[in-house]
């Protein structure tokens, strides 16, 4: 193990590293403290300049007022209504594309996966003009279907990678078991490699479901107003209208990032196995 | 992997080889169709698109290069190349802190687990909330860091409205989600180098900087190099921090090429689609030499199996 395990270590040293690891946690976290902390203030505290001492009270009428003065339960709503079908759409067609190229040999094989990651790496912008005229042009523009179809088909290249590398490594002689039985591809597709790769679905589906939650830019490109934007978008707009209410802002800000934090939270191994792309064991 | 002798192959060899030749293009054909019309055909869409002018309703009008030599006398897009330079050299920092946090943490005293894991917080959340985070942390008045800053030296600096350290400030807030990252990858890493290479480099003397330099970072190569191609692309796709933050100001001085294209082609500043399609083929071409080294890597792994 590297470094030398703690244990081994003087008391001393020791006793410094449970010092240690707490206030290194709360210097790296002070940002995301501090909102938290300005969102429970009350307006008043902040109003009298009081904005790093403790609160004078709890106030979570922030965050009623934050549902009550503004559309962020739809905002929020959205998103859901966004995410969750990207989550199904980019996963299911993952598990085909990955199981193509990862159990048949074929001449393109590596050039249809490379293109897949590729794909995956480009920057948005050069995307962006077509995919808007296109997106208007089906008459999708400022729908949660436009944002979302876009959303499953470049996710889908994510998903193909990673797929594709853990098909690969699931041991080929089940398949050719089952080939020698007569069993059919589809078959074989649906009831051998399916059930195995409920790990790399379960990957897959928090990893999504937290990159499209916290889209932002494509959810400025494709939709405009709060019957169909999602919660980044609209803390943006949010953000404008309340100049300086940064109790408010806080307040939506945590909203806005509680559901892929708990997400995380719920399913942290498999979260960390997708993140490193299948390449770090 | 050796290829295993197919016995089927032998009992129907035609049938069976055209039907296994089709098969792999079924499964391939709705994320491949998918990709192809959001993804591929948009690509050479945009570089079509560059060479006109068009205000993404009217005609399109063929003006050849005029879009590419306009960039060429652009200022704003010259600060918005250097920016992105800058981001992308400072962006790096994250590999190596992010190590740095992760051989902090890689230890088995109790309560680890929840410590790595409120490490990682950043990541996991939006980077339109991070903006909102630094705002506030940067505000001035209020924010934390400004009142750190004017008890130390006694005024204050508005990070966020001065042209010298604008950019400075927004890279310092993509760098918290980045690091956190960086030390993932690196605390998965870790967990696979080999502990008996460690004790033999242990028995032979080796500590400290020259254990980490010639024993563990080559076991920690996989996760270098991921987290070098995640930060190289998470710095040159910057846009949300910079729309949340500044919108670009003051002046544009903290705008990138992702957020000039996007001012240019969908903003209150008109809707110049050939121009900002020719901003966004440049970003694309900077960005193709990474890809296309990650790729080039990538698929000599895959031929060396």
């Amino acid at each position: 193990m590297f470094p030398r395990p703690i244990q081994s270590m003087s008391p001393a040293a020791q006793r410094l590293y449970r010092v240690a690891l707490p206030v290194m946690l709360v210097l790296w976290l002070l940002p995301l403290l501090g909102v938290a902390m300005t969102s429970i203030r009350p307006s008043s505290d902040l109003a009298q300049g009081n904005y790093f001492g403790m609160p004078s009270r709890l106030a979570f009428e922030n965050y009623v007022t934050v549902f009550r003065n503004s559309p962020l339960a739809q905002y929020l709503w959205n998103s859901f209504r966004i995410t969750i079908p990207v989550v199904i759409g980019a996963v299911a067609l993952s598990c085909l594309t990955g199981f193509a190229l990862a159990v048949y040999k074929f001449r393109l094989s590596l050039v249809v996966f490379f293109m897949f990651v590729a794909g995956n790496f480009v920057p948005f912008q050069i995307l962006m003009v077509p995919v808007r005229d296109l997106t208007v042009n089906l008459g999708l523009y400022n729908t949660i279907t436009g944002l979302a179809l876009f959303h499953i088909a470049f996710q889908t290249g994510f998903c193909t990678l990673f797929m594709r590398n853990f098909i690969k490594a699931l041991p080929r002689e089940l398949i050719e078991a089952a080939r020698v039985e007569g069993v059919t591809e589809w078959q074989i597709f649906w009831h051998i490699v399916l059930p195995l790769v409920r790990p790399a679905i379960a990957a897959l589906s928090v990893l999504v479901f937290t990159f499209v939650w916290n889209d932002y830019f494509w959810a400025m490109v494709l939709t405009q107003g709060a019957a169909t934007q999602p919660v980044t978008a609209g803390l943006n707009s949010l953000n404008g209208q309340w100049i300086a209410a940064w109790h408010l802002v806080s307040a939506g800000s945590i909203l806005a990032a509680l559901p892929p934090v708990l997400m995380f939270f719920l399913m942290q191994r498999h979260f960390i196995a997708g993140l490193t792309l299948g390449a770090v064991k | 992997m050796t290829p295993l002798p197919d016995p089927e192959a032998q009992i129907a060899p035609r049938k069976r080889s055209r039907r296994r030749s089709l098969t792999p293009w079924l499964f391939l054909a709705p994320g491949m169709a998918m990709f192809a019309v959001y993804v591929l055909i948009p690509i050479v869409q945009s570089v079509w698109v560059s060479f006109h002018d068009w205000d993404g309703l009217g005609q399109m009008r063929w003006i050849g290069t005029a879009n590419y030599s306009e960039l060429w006398w652009d200022d704003a897009f010259y600060t918005s190349l250097r920016n992105n330079v800058i981001w992308l050299a400072l962006y790096m920092l994250a590999v190596p802190l992010g190590l740095m946090i992760a051989l902090f943490l890689n230890q088995t005293v109790r309560g680890i687990r929840i410590y790595k894991s409120l490490f990682f917080f950043p990541f996991v959340i939006s980077q339109v909330v991070v903006g909102l985070i630094f705002s506030w942390f940067y505000a001035p008045g209020f924010g934390l860091l400004y009142a750190l800053i004017e008890w130390v030296t006694g005024s204050g600096v508005a990070l966020l409205a001065d042209e010298r350290y604008v950019t400075y400030g927004i890279i310092a807030a993509g760098l918290w989600p980045q690091i956190a990252y960086c030390m993932i990858l690196y605390l998965t890493g870790l967990n696979a180098v080999a502990p008996d290479q460690i004790e033999a480099a242990r028995l032979d003397g080796a500590k400290g900087w020259r254990m980490l330099w010639h024993v563990v970072l080559p076991q920690l190569r996989p996760a270098t190099f991921i987290a070098v191609v995640v930060t190289v692309i998470g710095a040159l796709r910057s846009f949300d921090l910079v729309s949340i933050m500044t919108a670009g100001g003051p002046f544009g001085s903290s705008r990138v090429l992702s957020y000039y294209m996007y001012e240019q082609a969908l903003s209150e500043y008109g809707y110049r689609m050939g121009y900002g399609a020719a901003i966004a083929v440049v970003l694309f071409g900077i960005m193709m030499i990474f890809i296309s080294g990650f790729i080039w890597k990538m698929w000599r792994d895959e031929k060396g199996q």
